[in-house]
């Protein structure tokens, strides 16, 4: 399946502000690449997603998601693409296992099938024997898995991940990040944001790094480490690109 | 379908998993309604059980004061104090005890209040009776005696309520009066040296309430059928709270945001929000029912009966959940944080149900409060119960009532729609 992205002369300009908060991106993201977009914080990289989601209405510019344009396949998108948000994004009050039949089925998921897919992803992400008790007992990292879940049941082509391991532990992390690898052996395009430079390097195939709603830099970690002067991980060229200022915006 | 089932089961989960909440939605009210009823319907008896203790100050000693006390005592209502550990009230210490809120009315019988009525009456009746040339010995010295107007002196608590005091003035007024009239009649008497009373204690005119009738049935209305659809509407609009928290929780927790990206109409999700706090309303309706038809006989008060089609009740219950409904997504939608939607909800319900005219009738408010009241949906409601439980109507009846709580539901629902697609479109 075509699960290509491509972004053209993409702006966005958030009312009562006068900076684009994504300002004029071109940008393409091949079928069944990993694509890491890489920023400091407030440089765009949630507002990009967020239109690549159809959360929000881009000020300018178009987005072909598998060749149809979002702005009128928002529908047909929709049951193509899975996401994982930033935030939790589950029912504390409800079990594992009941948030995901509800999300499943949100996407048309059910019965049997449903259930199938659920207990196996329980079990692949280490939840099985905690899938009746409640969201809200849960750790970080239980939780971000759930939240993970949440995302693939229904064996999505492109997947957006905004910051998937955030505030979670190392094991954690490993278990979410070789989960996506295996989704990604089976061909799931995934786009995903983090501020963890050794994960992004290891783990993007490509990544951008966008700073100010503008990419500033495109490229494979190892060909942007490789062309960046005394660079040898790709946080160097990140500190090289965006500078050792804080990013402190209110 | 399936997509609105699997929704509608989730809220249904995410409410009965929420306790405070269940709390608000169904024993809350019900306290409210056994409360309030108990205390409206039974307030005389339990005055009557429990007397109210007023000072007596008796500067007259007469028979116009002794009329007074044995009126007060006859009313059953008061407890006549005359004296405090032995020793008489004068009116300085009466007047004290009464700001301090020690007691709540305090009644000073001015001196010579029988002798100067008596005179003040047989100058009048004199007077009268010289006019017409029966007593004209007595003509000039009627003219030229001057008596003062009498004042019995009331002083109340400042914490006694208004409806409270006006009722004691009026009885207070009624005695007073009573004695004058039969003062009048004993100096006739008197004057025109006969035997035969004159004076009929009984009053000429009373008062008899009838029953309005309506196809053949006979409406006797009473507290509970007042209480129980005022308190159940009350109590509905109450799902305004849990309700506009469910929903800025569901904005919050990002779950909300997950929705926006799934292959799922807002409709649908609204729609499992409808059914399920729909569903609470028609419960909780329902329970105030039983209450009021099977509790209230079990606690001394009257059950409650139905004039009108309980069928037709259950419309107007409906249409009351969804009005509530409206204003609950509405509420949740604008809200940020739970902090701003359940205390601007619980105050919204009590200041609709004020000018709904739940806790005042709307015909005792002032004119401007009447023309708000009108557009209240809470007055609609309580308008389509009213005439349902007391009027016996019909579906024409109720179909103003019904169709204004209708098209309210629809109004705020779409302004939460537009709200909603406004913040998304940042």
């Amino acid at each position: 399946m075509n699960a290509s992205i491509q972004i053209e002369k993409l702006s966005k300009k958030y009312i009562n502000t006068d900076v684009f908060a994504v300002d004029n991106i071109d940008l393409t993201i091949k079928s069944g690449e990993i694509f890491g977009i890489l920023g400091p914080n407030g440089a765009g990289k949630t507002t990009l997603i967020s239109m690549l989601c159809g959360l929000i209405k881009p000020t300018s510019g178009n987005i072909k998601i598998a060749g149809k344009p979002l702005k009128t396949n928002k529908k047909i998108t929709q049951q193509i693409i899975g996401v994982v948000p930033q935030e939790y994004a589950l029912y504390p009050m409800l079990t594992a296992f009941e948030n995901l039949v509800y999300f499943g089925a949100m996407y048309g998921l059910k019965g049997k099938d449903l259930k199938l897919k659920i207990n196996n992803a329980l079990s692949e992400l280490g939840l099985s024997k905690f899938k009746n008790q409640k969201v809200k007992t849960f750790s970080g990292g239980m939780k971000r898995r759930v939240n993970l879940i949440a995302g693939i049941l229904h064996n999505p082509a492109i997947l957006y991940l905004d910051e998937p391991t955030v505030g979670v532990d190392v094991q954690s992390k490993n278990v979410i990040i070789n989960h996506l690898k295996e989704l990604n052996k089976r061909e799931t395009t995934i786009i995903y944001t983090s501020h963890h430079m050794v994960e992004a390097q290891n783990f993007c195939d490509r990544v951008a790094i966008i700073d100010s709603g503008r990419i500033i830099a495109l490229d494979s970690p190892s060909k942007l480490i490789e062309n960046t002067k005394d660079a040898k991980r790709l946080e160097d060229v990140y500190l090289n690109l965006t500078g050792e200022n804080l990013r402190d915006n209110v | 379908m399936y997509k609105l089932w699997i929704a509608t089961y989730k809220e249904f989960l995410l409410l009965k998993r929420d306790f405070g909440g269940l709390i608000i939605l169904f024993i809350m009210p019900l306290v409210l309604v056994i409360t309030v009823t108990l205390i409206q319907d039974s307030s005389f008896k339990e005055i009557n059980e429990a007397k109210i203790p007023i000072l007596f100050i008796d500067y007259d000693n007469g028979e116009v004061s002794q009329s007074i006390t044995e009126n007060l005592q006859k009313s059953n209502t008061f407890e006549i104090v005359t004296k405090i550990k032995g020793k008489k009230i004068v009116e300085k210490t009466a007047s004290d005890l009464v700001l301090k809120g020690k007691y709540q009315l305090a009644i000073i019988i001015p001196e010579n209040l029988s002798i100067n009525l008596n005179a003040k009456v047989n100058q009048n009746v004199t007077k009268i009776l010289g006019e017409f040339g029966l007593d004209e010995e007595n003509e000039g010295e009627a003219v030229l005696q001057k008596i003062k107007q009498q004042e019995i002196k009331l002083f109340f608590d400042p914490a006694t309520q208004l409806s409270f005091k006006n009722g004691i003035k009026n009885a207070i007024d009624k005695m007073v009066s009573k004695i004058e009239t039969q003062s009048i009649y004993t100096a006739f008497q008197k004057e025109l040296e006969t035997e035969e009373s004159l004076f009929e204690a009984k009053n000429f005119i009373k008062f008899t309430e009838v029953f309005t009738e309506n196809r053949q049935k006979i409406i006797r209305p009473n507290s509970v059928q007042h209480n129980v659809p005022a308190w159940s509407l009350f109590a509905i609009f109450f799902i305004i709270i849990p309700l506009s928290i469910n929903i800025v929780k569901e904005k919050n927790q990002g779950t909300f945001v997950r929705l926006q990206t799934n292959p799922v109409s807002n409709l649908t999700i609204l729609s499992s929000k409808i059914i399920v706090y729909l569903l609470v309303c028609m419960l909780q309706f329902i329970m105030m029912l039983l209450v009021g038809k099977f509790i209230f006989p079990l606690i001394g008060l009257e059950s409650l009966i139905i004039n009108g089609s309980y069928f037709l009740l259950f419309i107007v219950a409906l249409f009351v959940g969804l009005a509530a409904i409206g204003f609950g997504v509405l509420l949740g939608t604008i809200a940020s944080s739970p902090e701003q939607s359940a205390p601007f909800g619980a105050t919204s319900v009590v200041v609709l149900a004020a000018i709904g005219g739940v806790w005042i009738p709307v015909f005792a408010m002032p004119k401007f409060m009447q023309i708000i009241a009108k557009i209240s949906p809470m007055n609609w409601g309580l308008n389509g119960f009213y005439d349902v439980i007391l009027r016996d109507a019909k579906f024409v009846d109720i179909l103003p009532e019904i169709s204004l709580l209708g098209l309210f539901f629809i109004v705020l629902l779409t302004i939460s729609i537009y709200i909603d697609k406004l913040k998304n479109a940042i």
